[in-house]
């Protein structure tokens, strides 16, 4: 039975897009057939991350609209065998987006996916919304700062009493805590809040924590997730997150400030 | 996601409960008429319990349809027998009404206009719940940011934290054994003695009765600590446990 996984966090830029981009990869790669969805209408953003951005030509509002069909708009990514990609629309609003219509894409892309990742638009009106309404899982992701973490807190208050699990009083969305932008250094300098700050306001347990890298930046600019990039602490920071999401039991890693060799400070080599 | 076509709910009424001592055919219709037309307002068409606890006489020979038809015939609308004695179950079931358990004895006497007590008979008003209900709300899981949780008519529990921008209020008191960081309002409808009990005091604001107070005026004694909230005349004290 596939699973319909939502990466939402309520407030923007903290790296939804760029989770949902790793996590999804990450799934293939492990033999998962996976599809991710950019419900972002409007403001198109997952293409970009995957580097599939000049290869759109239907999208998630024309199956909706019935306009093409699924196997017409879904992009297959070069890199990972089994990855999917179905884009928004950049021409379109949240409006366009109703129940009907998603639960109907959904209910065919369950039939030929295990995996489908579900990348929300920050906010919670109703695009965010649409994202998490059908969700049984949400990776909560949150940057180590008090706005983030409010409206966290506020997303899974609305997966708790919105989504259709909710709704219909089924078992709840099983949720997971993904910390993102996590810099152990500003944590000890007091800029930061602590992953254990973070976990006990949001009480849900952590899938993961992300460093900061530039390495992320790279790799959205290059277009290719950055959980392809074997060698970069967020990389690993991902995959990690991947296989505890699969139920594989992993240290957390990257939690601490790292102390420079004195030859690596001279040399200025190490990863931002 | 229909609305369904009823509810079925819990709730609690004030009725008049015919306490029986003991029961003369006879005698009974002329006391009863008697005490009715002392305050004939407060009995007229209201509902009453009649109550077989204390009924001294020889159980079996109690005519119960007779009195119903006496009780009737005075403006009264008996709806249930409470505590029926072993004897009268079975005549009891064929009046058709309902047969409630014994009551706690919380009962307090109407005041009739003075006269002389009939010896035979005592009538008192009682909280009698008519469903099974409880007015304490309980809540399990965490009271996010932007979410109100309201405890109608009673108290409320949460067991798990209530988040900073998110608010919980109650008729009655408010308790929390997560950490609070939200609003919490208890006797939100004016019940004075109502008091908040939480295990990390980190609110926003608290009130009781209308009376508030925000997070700058919790001092160190109180604040991340268990705490207390309770009014003192009209002043809101905030007290470690």
């Amino acid at each position: 039975m596939a699973r319909i996984i939502v990466v939402t966090s309520g407030k923007g830029g903290v790296g939804k897009t760029t989770s949902s981009a790793a996590i999804g990869t990450g799934l293939a790669q492990r033999g998962h057939s996976t599809v991710i969805i950019d419900f972002d209408v409007g403001l198109r953003n997952l293409d970009l991350i995957m580097g599939c951005e000049r290869r759109v030509v239907y999208d998630f509002v024309n199956v909706i609209n019935g306009e093409a069909t699924l196997n017409q708009a879904l992009i297959k990514d070069k890199r990972t065998e089994g990855l999917f990609i179905l884009p928004a629309s950049q021409t379109r609003d949240k409006d366009a987006l109703t129940e009907e219509g998603v639960s109907k894409v959904l209910e065919e892309l369950k039939e030929r996916f295990d995996y489908i990742v579900c990348d929300s638009p920050a906010g919670i009106e109703k695009g965010a919304q649409m994202a998490l309404y059908f969700a049984d899982e949400a990776i909560v992701v949150t940057n180590p700062e008090v706005s983030s973490v409010r409206d966290s807190d506020r997303i899974l208050g609305i997966l708790q009493s919105k989504s259709l699990r909710a709704r219909e009083g089924q078992e709840p969305v099983k949720e997971h805590l993904l910390v993102t932008r996590y810099n152990p250094a500003r944590v000890s300098a007091g800029e930061m809040l602590s992953v254990a700050d973070v976990e006990e306001i949001l009480a849900i347990p952590l899938l993961g924590v992300i460093p900061e890298s530039q390495d992320v930046l790279k790799a959205s600019n290059q277009g290719e997730p950055v959980i392809l990039n074997a060698d970069a602490q967020a990389g690993q920071a991902y995959s990690d997150a991947v296989d505890r999401l699969l139920g594989e039991d992993r240290a957390h890693r990257f939690l601490d400030e790292q102390k420079q060799g004195f030859l690596k400070r001279l040399l200025g080599g190490g990863r931002g | 996601m229909s609305t369904p076509d009823f509810l079925l709910k819990g709730s609690t009424v004030t009725v008049v409960v015919l306490e029986l001592h003991q029961y003369d055919s006879e005698a009974f219709p002329s006391l009863l008429s008697e005490r009715v037309a002392r305050a004939p307002g407060l009995f007229q068409g209201s509902p009453v319990v009649i109550s077989l606890e204390s009924l001294r006489a020889e159980s079996d020979a109690v005519n119960l349809a007779g009195m119903l038809d006496h009780c009737r015939d005075q403006g009264l609308r008996p709806i249930a027998f409470r505590a029926v004695p072993e004897g009268l179950q079975d005549k009891a079931a064929q009046t058709g009404l309902a047969v409630l358990p014994p009551g706690g004895g919380r009962g307090r006497s109407i005041e009739v206009p003075a006269e002389e007590p009939a010896p035979d008979l005592e009538v008192h008003t009682e909280q009698q719940p008519v469903t099974a209900g409880r007015p304490t709300r309980t809540i399990t899981r965490p009271v996010r940011s932007g979410q109100q949780i309201y405890a109608e008519g009673g108290d409320l529990i949460v067991l798990a934290p209530v988040s900073e921008g998110a608010e919980v209020l109650a008729d009655g008191n408010i308790h929390i054994y997560g950490p609070l960081r939200g609003r919490a309002l208890a006797g939100v409808h004016g019940d004075a003695s109502a008091r908040i009990f939480c295990q990390h005091m980190d609110a926003e604001l608290i009130s009781v009765a209308g009376h508030f107070l925000l997070s700058d005026a919790l001092g160190d004694t109180v604040l991340r600590k268990p705490a207390q909230v309770a009014l003192d005349g009209d002043v809101l004290s905030v007290s470690a446990l």
